[in-house]
């Protein structure tokens, strides 16, 4: 049920996505749903069946749709509605965010780490002939195959260090350090240095060292990249949300179909049902009843009376009603929260990673200690490229490559765990930030309860009575409708129904008689509680109360309490009315809890926390907990939440259960303090090592050597938190 | 000398090949076979011929 499903929406409009290149056009159409061989043969066969269009491919990673043809032949819209009609949410698909900022980023990643690997292996193959065969080799033999290496290294160790040579200056520019610094100076140096040797004629150089010290830090970079973008796909919805199409009434009563975000305040928009409101505005002739969970999260959708106003995000779901425009779309509601989400990440942004703060107590250490053992070798009267040489290896052997390593390694290892046990962790730091909370803040519908109302009193209802009610609930995008034909099953869909606004639906059986379903007015019903219950009469019958209820996570209570033993206070912020907060708080066990807060409200709460000291998780799937989502220190999504939520938050729950919540933050500590004893180790050799280096006594052989055992020890530590969890 | 030869031509040919290798896989990162690994397990089950 997507927001732009009915067919009025599809105009030309579409045509601002359509690129044009050499008389070839490309539209680009994010496509959801599409999960295997088949989807790919039906949507690509589906779209290149449309006359005029050459090529189409569905990249199933992605799920993103290329569709191209010649010329102006094609309606962009024929395309999506191609697509659309096979089954799936199909989105026109801005190309100039594709090709944003994170996927360039590790595509120059990924070209620097395959630059740097080719570099490495033939220049370790040239400088190792040299190490173990130096003293047979005559010296031009030896000088060839430094000049060899250096025509190698030079332009691969420059091409492959781009990453961190940009890093350090960013850093140096903002008068900071990081590890990027001295990561770029001992490249830098032992490049210059071994160029020196070169051209003097010396015995050692370090060319293979410049460019295997890049590549092995280019390792740990690419894996936190890949660990940061895995959920970055779902970007483009939020997007999608708001590049939304309206249907204006102009004053002659014609409707023309316009961009949203084109829509001014005293213009009338026209909404049918299952459609969503493009921006604030007033009901006009009649009411409707809608679905503003998006808004408040309350799950039941609730009667908006004719002159109320109507938030953008709001899915009409009664009968087709007239808007008036109040708020331009950027000052709607959607817009707030996407600027309230905006914020947040800002603020989060502030936050230091551990090998970040490492790196501020380790750049002067090593920096500080190659400047004196230079000055120091210089007063004791060695020549300057002695001098020069023992700096460059104290640098070398320094060098973080094994707290490059540590820390990805760590993350790599703990996510790929949380991840069998139904946690998908966007950002690697999210864990060293989960490591820390004191309070967790939950959302109640959709996060503590499943989000989806159910039939309570299905075993007290005959059977016939049960079916012939879901004949007509069939019919209907009501929540309640649909939850009742869920609980009845597939079957048939009664023909003529008929809808009346406000009440519910009328179905004419072929023996004359009338069936009705819908509110207890409307069936002649005792009305104890209108958002949750629905009443069906047949003829004149005695009328029936179905009841729902949006039922409560299998584990929630269970969840809460484990997260109540690791000494985590638990908050509870329910945009929902009072009685069902009380009721649902009780079951899960939560003493402080809120009911009523709107968003903005959330989001001052979780800052109010902060502000106090505290660590707060988030815990919430609507677009109403988007802003606290991305504000929180961290955050956790459940798989159903609104995509804009899901996007806010740092890890998404793939199931229904809320265990996994628990396991994270036990998980995270144990990494915190994995990667604590990685940066010990690292901290033990290098003290170990620099005396040694600063002596003079070591080889680039040991060098390297002892860089690759360090970077191993890493690693090591780091897969013993993979060891014991397939229990 | 003859021996020196025989290692700089050696030496060229790795370089010729490494060079080739990294080439080959530049391009095939450029050419885009590697973005879509998900889809490219799939399709393999497609029976059309077209494809």
């Amino acid at each position: 049920m997507g927001a732009l499903s009915g067919p009025a929406d599809l105009t030309d409009d579409f045509s601002r996505f359509v690129r044009g290149k050499g008389g070839v056009s490309t539209l680009e159409i994010a496509v959801k749903g599409a999960r295997c061989a088949n989807c790919i043969a039906k949507i690509e066969a589906g779209v290149k069946g449309i006359d005029g269009v050459t090529g189409a491919r569905l990249n199933l990673s992605t799920g993103k749709l290329v569709a191209e043809w010649r010329g102006a032949r094609v309606s962009p819209a024929a395309v999506i509605r191609r697509v659309r009609d096979l089954g799936y949410e199909a989105q026109p698909y801005d190309a100039g965010e594709t090709l944003n900022a994170g996927e360039k980023e590790g595509r120059l990643l990924l070209h620097c780490l395959v630059v740097a690997a080719f570099g490495t292996v033939f220049v370790m193959g040239l400088m190792d002939g040299v190490w173990y065969g130096g003293a047979d080799m005559s010296a031009a033999t030896r000088n060839l195959f430094f000049w060899l290496a250096a025509a190698v290294s030079v332009p691969t160790t420059l091409y492959a260090s781009q990453p961190f040579f940009a890093s350090a200056g960013r850093a140096l520019a903002k008068r900071q350090t990081n590890m990027d610094v001295p990561i770029s100076l001992a490249i830098v140096l032992s490049l210059a240095l071994s160029l020196y040797q070169a051209t003097t004629h010396g015995m050692h150089a370090y060319f293979d060292a410049a460019v295997m010290l890049a590549f092995l830090l280019l390792i740990g970079r690419y894996l936190d990249y890949l660990l940061r973008n895995r959920a970055r796909g779902a970007a483009q919805h939020l997007v999608a949300l708001q590049s939304a199409l309206a249907r204006r009434i102009r004053p002659n009563g014609h409707v023309e179909t316009i961009a949203a975000r084109e829509l001014a305040p005293g213009d009338r928009v026209l909404l049918a049902s299952g459609e969503r409101a493009p921006a604030d505005g007033t009901l006009e002739d009649a009411g409707t009843d809608a679905d503003i969970s998006l808004v408040t999260g309350e799950s039941a959708p609730v009667f908006v009376e004719r002159g109320a106003p109507l938030r953008a995000g709001s899915v009409v779901v009664g009968r087709p009603v007239v808007l008036a425009i109040t708020a331009r779309t950027e000052n709607s509601l959607v817009a707030d929260l996407v600027r309230l989400l905006e914020a947040g990440q800002q603020a989060r942004s502030v936050y230091v990673r551990l090998a970040d703060r490492a790196a501020r107590a380790y750049v002067p250490f090593v920096t500080g200690a190659a400047s004196l053992i230079l000055l120091g070798w210089l007063i004791a009267g060695a020549p300057v490229s002695v001098a020069m040489t023992n700096a460059i290896a104290v640098l070398i052997i320094t060098c973080p490559c094994a707290l490059g390593l540590a820390v990805p390694a760590v993350q790599v290892v703990a996510t790929g765990r949380l991840f069998n046990r139904g946690l998908i962790v966007k950002s690697g730091d999210a864990l060293e930030r989960l490591a820390q909370i004191d309070i967790a803040v939950f959302d109640k519908t959709g996060t503590l309860t499943l989000g989806a109302p159910k039939l309570l009193n299905a075993a007290s209802i005959p059977h016939d009575v049960l079916e012939r009610a879901a004949r007509i609930a069939r019919t209907s995008r009501h929540p309640l409708a649909r939850a009742l034909a869920l609980a009845a099953g597939d079957g048939p869909a009664a023909a003529n129904v008929r809808e009346v606004a406000g009440a519910g639906l009328e179905a004419a059986c072929e023996d004359g008689a009338v069936e009705r379903l819908g509110s207890a007015a409307w069936c002649a019903g005792q009305e104890v509680s209108h958002a949750s219950e629905l009443w069906f009469r047949a003829g004149t019958g005695k009328p029936v109360r179905f009841e729902f209820r949006d039922a409560v996570r299998p584990d929630a209570a269970e969840a809460i309490s484990a997260l109540k033993r690791l000494g985590i206070g638990i908050e509870m912020l329910s945009g929902d009315r009072e009685a069902p907060a009380a009721e649902l708080a009780h079951i899960a066990g939560i003493e402080n809890w809120r009911a009523g807060v709107d968003p903005r409200e959330k989001a001052a709460h979780i800052s109010a926390l902060q502000a106090a000291g505290h660590h707060v998780l988030m815990v919430g799937d609507g677009l109403n907990d988007a802003g606290a989502l991305a504000l929180a220190h961290v955050s956790i999504a459940p798989g159903t939440a609104a995509d804009a939520s899901q996007l806010a938050a740092d890890m998404v729950l793939r199931g229904e259960s809320l265990m996994p919540i628990a396991e994270a933050i036990d998980v995270a500590c144990k990494a915190r303090r994995l990667v604590l004893e990685n940066f010990a180790l690292a901290a033990v050799y290098n003290l170990a090592a620099v005396p040694i280096a600063a002596l003079g006594l070591v080889t680039p052989l040991i060098a390297a050597a002892a860089m690759a055992a360090s970077s191993l020890v890493v690693t090591l530590n780091a897969l013993r938190l993979a060891r014991g969890w397939r229990t | 000398m003859a021996h020196l030869n025989g290692i700089a031509l050696i030496i060229a040919a790795a370089l010729a090949f490494g060079l080739g290798a990294l080439g080959l896989l530049l391009w095939s990162l450029g050419s885009g076979q590697y973005d879509d690994l998900e889809g490219a397990a799939e399709r393999i089950l497609i029976d059309d011929p077209d494809n």
